[in-house]
């Protein structure tokens, strides 16, 4: 089992979310973000004060994925997210070590779908 | 003469139409995305300090100096030089409180067209439209209506208090905006409103102040001012009872949005008729006016796929083409002996020359705004590119967020 986590421009969260649903992956959480990467932040200006280097909103998605969904998931994320510009975001990949699903309380491969 | 009774209500009431337009910054504000709701409040409040300055130096004199031929106000009265107290004929209050309050006007009716071009416009081609549009649209067309010796008003066009200069003209310049603009980018189906509160705070500070808006159009205290301020009411009472009915009958679930998209819909179809017709015509009215903008924002829109963000056309336009038609059908001079009948008191005219008085205003809209358009996207341009377009008006334009997500 694997956790993907990707950080991606907000605008695309609609064209991913399309893309996953392609490759039958349903479940996922999604939560608002702020971050910076090799994109400059954000200049804002408040009654003249100029705040350099804010930083930018992302939309950070975490998925749980069975072995054999991970690439699939990940080329969905990568489609769905690329403008080809940096901003664009990255994926992180890392073991899952167990996954529960509370209402029934099976485990493992099992509870992710 | 000036009578002071009425001095007072005209006060108050161009008082309470001035907050009409930080109100819809407000309804207007919370319908939008939360990356662009700084860029809809500044462009409204924009709207009242630039046309304030407009109206002063020359608006004034095109809509209401001394006509010319019927078509335009001459330069008279340009920086409002040589208007004083003296009340105009026919009038009791001081001629620089009619400036006052007709100056509310001018002001709301261009940043009622916002709606239609939200999240979407560049600020420095968005603020040369607005000049152009509010002097070369707007004050001509309140000439034409209001002013003595404007041919509209010549042929006999009941327009209480701006269904057709205002609604109208409005609605239909937003329609033409949103088709010359284009969609917005990467939106299939629309978004939800990023505050709904802000705007059922915005709609029902409309509500209030449009009380000043019809009842005001009296000029004076007495009973045509309270017959229109019981009509304003009780159209959007039922529009907005309306609205509701509709939502949970065809989508299954009253909802706010709903309400609060009607009880404005009732509120514009009055408007022209306030003044001229009876408690139970208004119930009539609000409620047409709430059923053909419901059919428009929930049926029309989808079918032709234009990006009328915020329900412009479908909201003011519509419900004021249905207002000032039925104004032709329901006036009467029982209520207001300076008005005239309608069809339903025996005198079809009215209702004919009620359509000319619409068609007159959508054609000159839609003319008037594609030329405007075309010439400042030349100079100017409309549009921000995509990119600023996705990361947000807020951002791009004015380097504000309106919300933070930690400090």
């Amino acid at each position: 089992m694997k956790y993907v986590i990707a950080v991606i421009r907000p605008h695309k969260l609609e064209d991913v979310k399309a893309e996953l649903e392609k490759e039958e992956v349903h479940l996922m959480t999604v939560t608002d973000a702020l971050g910076c990467g090799r994109q400059k932040g954000v200049t804002e200006v408040y009654r003249g004060v100029r705040e350099v280097g804010n930083l930018l909103r992302k939309v950070k998605l975490e998925i749980a994925v069975n072995d054999n969904f991970l690439e699939r998931t990940i080329s969905a994320i990568t489609r769905g997210a690329r403008e080809g510009q940096i901003g664009d975001g990255k994926i992180f990949v890392m073991d899952l070590a167990e996954c529960v699903r509370i209402s029934t309380g099976e485990r493992g491969g099992e509870a992710i779908g | 003469m000036i009578n002071y009774a009425d001095t007072v209500w005209m006060l108050i009431s161009t008082a309470l139409v001035m907050i009409m337009t930080p109100t819809l910054a407000f309804f207007y504000g919370g319908l939008v995305r939360k990356k662009n709701v700084l860029s809809v409040l500044m462009q409204t409040i924009v709207v009242l300090a630039v046309v304030s300055l407009q109206w002063v130096l020359v608006g004034y004199s095109l809509a209401f100096g001394p006509d010319l031929g019927g078509v335009i106000g001459a330069f008279n009265y340009f920086g409002l030089v040589g208007v004083g107290m003296d009340p105009l004929p026919g009038q009791s209050i001081p001629h620089q409180l009619f400036v006052l309050f007709q100056m509310m006007f001018a002001i709301i009716t261009p940043a009622l067209i916002i709606g239609a071009f939200v999240e979407r416009i560049k600020f420095s081609g968005f603020l040369a439209f607005i000049l152009l549009w509010t002097t070369l649209i707007y004050d001509p067309m309140a000439h034409w209506v209001w002013a003595s010796g404007g041919w509209l008003a010549g042929l006999g066009a009941l327009d209480f208090a701006g269904g057709t200069v205002i609604h109208i003209l409005a609605g239909i310049s937003a329609l033409v905006m949103a088709l010359l603009l284009g969609k917005r980018e990467g939106l299939n189906g629309g978004h939800s409103p990023h505050n709904l509160p802000l705007s059922v705070l915005g709609a029902g500070f409309l509500w209030f102040g449009w009380f000043g808006f019809n009842a005001g159009s009296a000029l004076s205290v007495g009973p045509v001012a309270v017959s229109a301020f019981l009509n304003t009411n009780t159209a959007a009472a039922a529009a907005a009872v309306t609205w509701m009915v509709m939502d949970w009958v065809v989508n299954r679930v009253p909802t706010v949005l709903g309400v609060i998209t009607g009880l404005v819909a009732g509120l514009v179809a009055i408007t022209p008729a306030a003044g001229y017709v009876t408690p139970l015509a208004s119930i009539a009215i609000g409620a047409a006016g709430s059923i053909f903008g419901f059919i428009f924002v929930t049926k029309v829109k989808m079918k032709f796929g234009y990006d009328d963000s915020l329900d412009v056309f479908g909201v003011h336009g519509i419900a004021g083409i249905v207002g000032a038609l039925m104004t032709g059908l329901f006036a009467t001079k029982t209520i207001n002996s300076a008005g005239a009948d309608g069809l339903f008191y025996g005198n079809p005219h009215q209702l004919l020359v009620q359509a000319l008085a619409v068609g007159v205003a959508i054609a000159f809209a839609a003319a008037g705004t594609f030329v405007i358009f075309k010439i400042v996207d030349l100079v100017v341009g409309m549009r921000v590119d995509v990119r600023e377009e996705h990361v947000g008006l807020d951002l791009t334009q004015h380097h504000e967020s309106g919300y933070t997500l930690m400090e």
